[in-house]
């Protein structure tokens, strides 16, 4: 009854023009034939593509500093806030004459997302404090094997001589209020304590 | 010359298929022995320039009615274990039947005359038209009655069909 | 005569080739046809607009592992689908593909051969090959295959009977069962179709039935049956299968063309005063045109009936087209003896 367009069943009698099935049979093919007219909705895929939001949520990178230095710092903020657990990853201590390759004095040896168990909620994005991983509009690409969707930092980090560009995802708007919520957490956390 | 080879050929093929229907174990494998069996029969009209009656045969025989016989085998599953049991009183029978009729037949074609028949009849009159006016003037009545023994045959069959009403 | 032989095996070689190509092409067509009236693309990605996909298709089936299963029959399981392939291929010589030309002084025929009794023959190797289908599913000793086969047999000798019958009423009317006397005779513009439009409708359905298309593939019908008759088939015996079907399309497509719609002939054709091979070469167009409606219709059809059941397709092979074709015969007659046609 939502539709109006629910209809009665009845067990009436079939007249002649019913019982000899032609007619149904011409208004069948006269509709199937009006199809043929019809615009195609489909998209091509790899030749035309699908207009994306420019805040869309695809394929994560885990960025690098103005120095090409490694952002993340394997807090393990992300993997707590994942709800998928979909990232694991190892720490490790920053050598000396590391500085350049990594930003803070602990890094992450090994980071690991599973693109299969990941759904792009953006969770670790906004759990970051150092501004290392970012969601952006790339699209994951198709594998044969389950194991190649564990994307490891060689699909992750960012290339230096290609850097990809998250200024639409990293507004001053969003720092700042990522700012806030982090003095709000920290306010609340101390006052738990307290 | 041609059609003398292919007589013996066709001979030859419809005699050994025929052996294979009564010497195969499988029942299918009998049914679609005689299928090559009628289609070599079929070639046999062609030789004589009855194209009707070979297409006919072709239509109906292997056509239609093997089509049933091997329907119903099939539907049946028949194989080895499910052939009965013949006692060898039965067998005893079969082989002296058998026997009888092969002597009399070697008896009968002693008996003939090697001389072929005179071909006095037209040649042509195997070709449709010609067949179907002989059929339809000089042989109305056998044709007609044959056309009634159909009707019963299909009224009895639709009988033994349908539902009984006890 | 040598050179009569050399063209008939030209002409047969030609025959067999075209109805190859349609055929690969009608598998093409129809997954086409079917993208369209379901408002997609279809095949697009081998070659411009997916047409080499036909040959991407045989590729792949050649190259697909090839299972015989164990228990199957041997021998029959490999007969099974070269005889359905053969039936499928045979018809084509009988079919008038266009009138005659001339060549050096000789007049050629576009039929391999006229002989008298071409419907017959036509409804010989129609009947044969339900055997394909049958020792198919046998051999491959599965129930489904059985089931299948055992469909098809049943549903292909019901329709040939209504279909003998819708066919008695023309030849009746053309008085001859040569294909290419009953084409010659309709060269005046008026079809068959105009006179005979009920055995139209029944030959046409029955030839739905004989080819296994929807919506009567009771045989195949795969919500049913798994695959049915083909199920335990794989790479080029079970193309074979698949093939088969497409070549009886273009044959059966052929055959009603030539039965009811003129066969070569068109409109006017006299009129145009057009000499002796240019207008054969046209009318084998025409020819191939009437043809290809009819295959599109074959598909048109298949994408928008949904398939019968199988009490449905036995009450109406037996208790309508039957009775209906019986019908016919009797009006024709009745029309004919009306018109003073025979006495």
């Amino acid at each position: 009854m939502l539709t109006n367009r629910s209809k009665v069943v009845s067990k009436k009698e079939m007249s002649l023009s019913e019982r000899l099935y032609l007619p149904a049979i011409a208004s069948g093919l006269s509709i199937t034939f009006k199809h043929i007219f019809k615009k195609v909705p489909t998209i091509r895929y790899p030749e035309q593509k699908r207009e994306i939001a420019s805040v869309y949520r695809g394929q994560h990178v885990l960025k690098r500093d103005e120095n090409g230095a490694e952002r993340c710092t394997a807090c393990g903020l992300c993997a707590v806030a994942c709800p998928a657990e979909a990232i694991t990853m190892d720490a490790a201590e920053r050598k000396k004459g590391e500085e350049g390759l990594y930003r803070e004095e602990k890094y992450a040896s090994v980071y690991e997302i599973n693109m299969l168990r990941c759904i792009f909620c953006g969770l670790c994005e906004e759990a970051c404090p150092k501004e290392a991983i970012f969601l952006t509009n790339r699209i994951v690409d198709t594998e044969y094997g389950r194991n190649s969707f564990i994307y490891g930092k060689d699909k992750l980090v960012e290339k230096i001589d290609a850097r990809i560009d998250v200024s639409e995802r990293q507004t001053e708007k969003t720092i700042e209020f990522k700012k806030i919520s982090l003095a709000i957490i920290i306010c609340l956390l101390l006052k738990l304590r307290i | 010359m041609i059609t003398q080879y292919l007589f013996y050929f066709l001979s030859f093929v419809a005699i050994f298929s025929a052996l294979l229907v009564v010497f195969s174990k499988n029942p299918v494998h009998s049914v679609l022995y005689l299928i090559i069996t009628f289609f070599s029969i079929a070639g046999h009209y062609f030789l004589l320039n009855a194209q009707f009656l070979a297409a006919v045969h072709i239509i109906v025989y292997a056509g239609a009615i093997m089509v049933l016989f091997l329907y119903v085998i099939m539907m049946l599953n028949l194989n080895k274990e499910t052939e009965p049991h013949k006692s060898t009183m039965s067998k005893f029978a079969a082989i002296i039947a058998g026997g009888l009729m092969m002597l009399s037949l070697v008896a009968v074609l002693r008996g003939a005359e090697v001389n072929q028949m005179k071909a006095s009849v037209n040649n042509n009159i195997g070709l449709t038209q010609n067949l179907g006016k002989v059929l339809f003037n000089e042989y109305i009545l056998p044709f007609e009655v044959s056309a009634i023994l159909f009707l019963a045959a299909m009224v009895g069959a639709v009988y033994l069909g349908k539902k009984q009403l006890d | 005569m040598t050179g009569y032989i050399i063209y008939q095996i030209i002409l047969v070689v030609a025959i067999f080739t075209v109805s190859l190509v349609v055929a690969l092409y009608a598998t093409y067509g129809e997954r086409k046809i079917a993208a369209i009236l379901q408002d997609r693309v279809g095949p697009n990605r081998a070659g411009p607009f997916g047409i080499l996909q036909p040959f991407a298709d045989g590729i792949k089936m050649f190259t697909k592992e090839e299972i015989i299963p164990e228990t199957a029959n041997g021998w029959l399981f490999i007969i099974g689908p070269c005889i359905a392939m053969l039936t499928a291929c045979m018809t084509g010589v009988i079919i008038p593909w266009g009138g005659t030309f001339e060549l050096g002084g000789t007049v050629y025929s576009l039929q391999v051969t006229d002989i008298n009794i071409g419907i017959l023959y036509l409804f010989a190797v129609v009947s044969f090959g339900v055997y394909g289908i049958m020792i198919g599913g046998w051999a491959s000793n599965n129930k489904f295959s059985l089931l299948g086969a055992l469909r098809a047999s049943s549903q292909m000798i019901s329709y040939e009977i209504a279909m003998g019958m819708s066919i008695i009423a023309l030849v009746m009317m053309t008085g001859t069962l040569s294909l290419g006397e009953i084409v010659k005779q309709q060269d005046d513009g008026y079809c068959n179709f105009v006179y005979q439009p009920l055995g139209f409708l029944i030959f046409l359905i029955c030839a739905f039935a004989e080819t296994n298309r929807a919506p009567f593939d009771m045989a195949e019908c795969e919500t049913e049956l798994v695959g049915g008759y083909h199920t335990e088939y794989s790479s080029m015996k079970l193309g074979f299968y698949l093939f088969a079907e497409y070549i009886n399309m273009f044959i059966s497509s052929a055959v009603i063309v030539s039965f009811y719609f003129g066969g070569y002939n068109f409109p006017f054709q006299h009129e145009l005063g057009l000499s002796g091979n240019l207008l054969t070469v046209i009318q084998t167009i025409v020819f191939f045109g009437k043809i290809f409606f009819f295959i599109f219709f074959f598909m048109w059809i298949r994408w928008t009936i949904p398939r019968f059941r199988y009490d449905q397709l036995m009450k109406l092979g037996w208790k309508v087209l039957l009775p209906l074709s019986m019908a016919n015969i009797v009006i024709t007659g009745l029309v004919m003896w009306l018109t003073g046609k025979i006495n």
